[in-house]
């Protein structure tokens, strides 16, 4: 967070000073800004600007928590919201390992999350930005129509004060474009998407997802429902970034010390192929989630979480630390003001092998690349473990890509699948998701389909 | 919360530079919720939200602004910023009228959230910790969520309209992990309704909770679930989220006028087993998708979407309703103030039919018995959706036998509405759901009788 705003800091400021004696308090005050605009037919469809701002508050006192959050800054708002917390904090259990993060020293990795240009940028170059991808994306191939192309940005500032010490603001702002696409042939339709991200629009390259977006929706056109039987899967990039998001949950320090991990009272021991090593680094810029400091204001740091297979540790906020006699590893997550601190892994990367997709795709005997994933939240149990999801892609035979293949299911268990990794690409793909993408082949894969 | 004469003023600020519509959606919401887990109570929150969306169209362009500073002042800066689209100016002044609606009443409230002390809505989560453990050693971890929002809604739009509503809603959620030789498994029940604290004194949470933490233990003995296509029957409320996946969302008009259905230029169609009739009903009092009004003011409503397996209409809000000369159905909704409308459903269900559903069991040779669905997404362009199921049992010469294992089923729309050739009379409405589509998520209910499916791709791993 750099160069943040007094104003909110103030704000915070002004409500711990008003803790009582025997009293933890914590402020969070946010404010942001977003623009969203959507073009259909060459034409804007919506166009949304508006502003947003809030305050959150904790409160903690003989080991219970109370919460309050009002989305306003308004002064009257604000006292209304103390009080409220205050008078929540009563219905808590008392908890002896409540209470909130304290500065624990560690040196905050400085990141540039705050771009000029971006905040500088034209509303009318923003319309046009988006008309233009409409168009790239209609022109690349005559069976693609385009769903709608959009442009969206926002720029927030947040400041938050503790009563044991933690002072903190910044502020950050990013834009992205998206288009999605629907490509016919006679009866059928299949639909694609792609996206640009950035810091600043000029770090887009429309052509690029103008082409992933018609050659998504395309690629699908003619696929066929395959037979089930055991394979080999190729993850794409985008597909292992989703599948990281899944194995976060049982990295997640919280979840173990309640009982909800399969890596519980397995620090130490193989979970996963030696070729596996996972880390989470939000000091990286190149992260998409890249931050310098996490939701309770301590620095944001690198964890290693699975070295050549063997875990070696959780994840962890200064409440799931304390519980496991431990220390804050730097990853409080928070969803704005209207949440309180929660744990979870900031920017996962797995350690990059050498070979490309290609020469990956070349070893495979009898598999599928999968491309897409369908029902990741419905069929995907993170505490028992089961795995189980609809999936599209390109068949595999002989190390050749062969017939694109749609309407079934890829299954195993993630304990299962995480020792069964042949290989991972060196095809690093920073997306805009918490995980970074890698390709990634995974043996014996259960394919359910016609 | 704002004046009649106010909304006016703001109306045709909205429109001093020209458009075809102008609206004003005002909300304000207050909302409690707890949480316990691990045996504690962890936290009591109390949040407010409060603000309005303004939006104003001009042709085929929707401009749109919201702001939680509810005074004039604050809501014509909003209008202002939302009429920048319409920049050809030379309008002039409009004069926007507005006429109340009468009130359009769905969902009776005895007692509201705010008048309900804390410690009783915290001691239902004691209850339900304690009932869920008293299942046996089995059950390792228990956690429990209680939600109520009491939201006032006004909406007044350059047609003259001027309608409000006041939605309460109470929910609880129970998950329960239980350990075995095998790992973990997990159980989940919830129970929503859209009216007052009476809910609780209406429904055996206790119940509940042993239902989730029964749940839970029967699946430490599941087996994997098998892999391919075979027949599936659906337990009576508890896959109305199949209908909802499988074509409710592909007859959302939005997505239907972008040529993105399969169900496009349908209507008149035969589209499922004559044995479908499909139902959205806005006005199904108490359930999660009730609603007094749309959030564009227009009443709720009973609509037909197929009959005898017939499509007899999509669903509409106003935009596209404008557009295409069709009356709206009252299926415009959104988020909060900070969203667009759009269409989406609210209760989505399938009517009764008239076999018994132990013989729809007992006629089926060799398939899987579906007790429980989680979620499920759709593509609404090639109909493919899946749904997760979270309790299920394996069917065996007519009787269920072994629990499966969780996975995913996936099927496409219109092929599964054809293949439903058996449906039964034990009509029930299932969970409360939530709903999302274009990043937003609304409130929903779906329902079914019990039902069988001639062949869905299970996505286990047995063979």
């Amino acid at each position: 967070m750099s160069s943040g705003s007094s104003q909110l800091q103030d704000i915070a400021d002004r409500v711990i000073a008003q803790a009582a004696r025997g009293e933890q308090v914590e402020a969070y005050v946010a404010r942001g800004v977003e623009t969203d605009i959507r073009i259909y037919g060459g034409e804007v469809e919506h166009f949304v600007s508006a502003q947003s701002e809030g305050i959150g508050i904790r409160v903690i006192k003989d080991g219970r928590t109370g919460f309050a959050y009002a989305g306003t800054l308004d002064e009257s708002a604000i006292a209304s919201v103390l009080a409220q917390a205050r008078d929540n904090v009563a219905f808590g259990t008392p908890d002896e390992w409540a209470g909130l993060a304290e500065p624990d020293g560690v040196a905050v990795v400085p990141q540039e999350l705050w771009n000029e240009a971006l905040a500088a940028y034209p509303t009318a170059d923003k319309i046009a930005l988006a008309k233009e991808l409409e168009r790239l994306t209609a022109a690349s191939d005559p069976r693609v129509r385009v769903d709608d192309a959009n442009y969206s940005d926002g720029a927030g500032e947040t400041a938050v004060a503790t009563t044991t010490g933690i002072r903190v603001n910044g502020r950050e702002n990013a834009c992205y474009v998206s288009v999605s696409t629907l490509a016919d042939d006679g009866d059928e339709t299949q639909t694609g998407f792609g996206f640009s991200v950035g810091r600043s629009p000029h770090e887009f390259d429309l052509a690029k997802a103008a082409r992933e977006a018609a050659d998504r929706a395309t690629r699908l056109l003619g696929a066929i429902k395959p037979p089930s039987k055991r394979v080999t899967v190729v993850l794409d990039p985008y597909v292992t970034a989703q599948f990281l998001g899944v194995i976060s949950s049982a990295l997640n320090g919280e979840n173990v010390i309640k009982g909800r991990s399969l890596f519980a009272n397995r620090v130490g021991e193989p979970v996963a192929s030696p070729l596996l090593t996972l880390i989470d680094d939000p000091t990286n810029p190149k992260a998409y989630t890249a931050t310098d400091i996490d939701g309770e204001g301590l620095a944001a740091r690198r964890n290693s979480l699975i070295e050549a297979g063997v875990l070696q540790g959780f994840v962890h906020s200064s409440y799931s630390a304390r519980r496991a006699g431990t220390v804050s590893t730097g990853n409080s997550v928070r969803g704005g003001f209207k949440g309180t601190p929660g744990v979870g892994c900031l920017a996962m990367q797995l350690k990059p092998g050498a070979r490309t997709q290609a020469e990956l795709v070349a070893d495979v005997e009898d598999g599928v690349l999968i491309q897409m994933v369908q029902g990741l939240h419905s069929g995907v149990n993170p505490i028992s473990g089961d795995f189980s999801t609809g999936a599209s892609g390109l068949l595999i035979s002989k190390g050749q890509l062969g017939a694109p293949v749609r309407e079934f299911t890829i299954a195993s268990t993630l304990q299962r699948m995480l020792h069964d990794i042949v290989e991972v690409g060196g095809d690093v793909d920073w997306l805009p998701s918490m995980a970074a993408g890698v390709s990634l082949v995974i043996a014996d894969v259960t394919m359910s389909g016609a | 919360m704002i004046e009649h004469e106010v909304l006016e003023r703001v109306l045709a600020t909205a429109l001093r530079k020209g458009g075809d519509f102008a609206e004003v959606y005002a909300e304000d919401k207050s909302s409690t919720s707890a949480g316990l887990d691990d045996g504690r109570v962890e936290q009591v929150s109390s949040g407010r939200d409060r603000g309005a969306g303004i939006r104003v169209v001009v042709g085929e362009t929707t401009g749109f602004a919201y702001t939680a500073d509810l005074s004039e002042a604050g809501l014509r800066a909003a209008a202002e910023a939302a009429s920048a689209v319409a920049s050809q100016g030379g309008a002039g002044t409009r004069v926007v009228s507005l006429t109340r609606s009468p009130a359009h009443v769905v969902n009776r409230i005895e007692i509201y959230p705010d008048t309900v002390g804390k410690a009783a809505k915290v001691s239902l989560l004691q209850r339900v910790d304690e009932a869920a453990r008293s299942m046996g050693g089995a059950i390792g971890q228990v956690s429990a969520g209680y939600a109520d929002s009491r939201k006032r809604i006004i909406v007044a739009n350059s047609d003259g309209l001027l309608a409000e509503d006041e939605q309460v809603r109470h929910i609880l959620r129970i998950s329960v992990v239980a350990n075995g030789d095998a790992g973990m498994q997990t159980g989940f029940e919830s129970l929503g309704h859209t009216i007052g604290f009476e809910l609780f004194d209406q429904h055996d949470v206790e119940e509940l909770a042993r239902t989730a933490a029964r749940q839970a233990i029967t699946k430490l003995r599941a087996r994997p679930a098998p892999s391919g296509a075979i027949p599936v029957v659906i337990k009576a409320g508890s896959g109305g989220v199949l209908f909802h996946e499988a074509c409710g969302h592909g007859l959302e008009a939005d997505l239907v006028s972008k040529g993105a259905s399969v169900y496009r230029g349908k209507v008149g169609e035969l589209v499922a087993s004559p044995l479908v009739t499909l139902v959205d009903d806005g006005t199904m009092a108490g359930e999660w998708g009730a609603i007094g009004i749309d959030d564009e003011g227009h009443p709720s409503q009973h609509n037909v979407l197929i009959q005898d397996g017939v499509l007899t209409d999509y669903m509409w809000d106003h935009l596209r309703a404008r557009k295409e000369g069709h009356a709206h159905s009252g299926n415009g909704r959104r988020q909060s103030y900070m969203h667009l409308p759009m269409v989406r459903m609210t209760n989505t269900y399938v009517l009764n039919g008239t076999e018994n559903a132990e013989d729809i069991i007992r006629d089926t040779p060799y398939g899987v018995y579906v007790a429980k669905l989680g979620g499920g997404s759709v593509n609404t362009a090639s109909g493919d959706f899946v749904f997760g199921m979270t309790e299920a049992y394996l069917i065996e010469n007519g009787e269920l036998t072994d629990p499966l294992r969780e996975g995913n089923l996936i099927g496409n729309g219109p092929q599964v509405l054809r293949d439903i050739d058996a449906l039964a009379n034990d009509f029930a409405m299932g969970n409360p759901g939530t709903c999302g589509k274009d990043g937003q998520g609304v409130p929903v209910g779906d329902g079914q009788p019990t039902l069988r499916v001639k062949s869905m791709t299970i996505g286990g791993t047995a063979s």
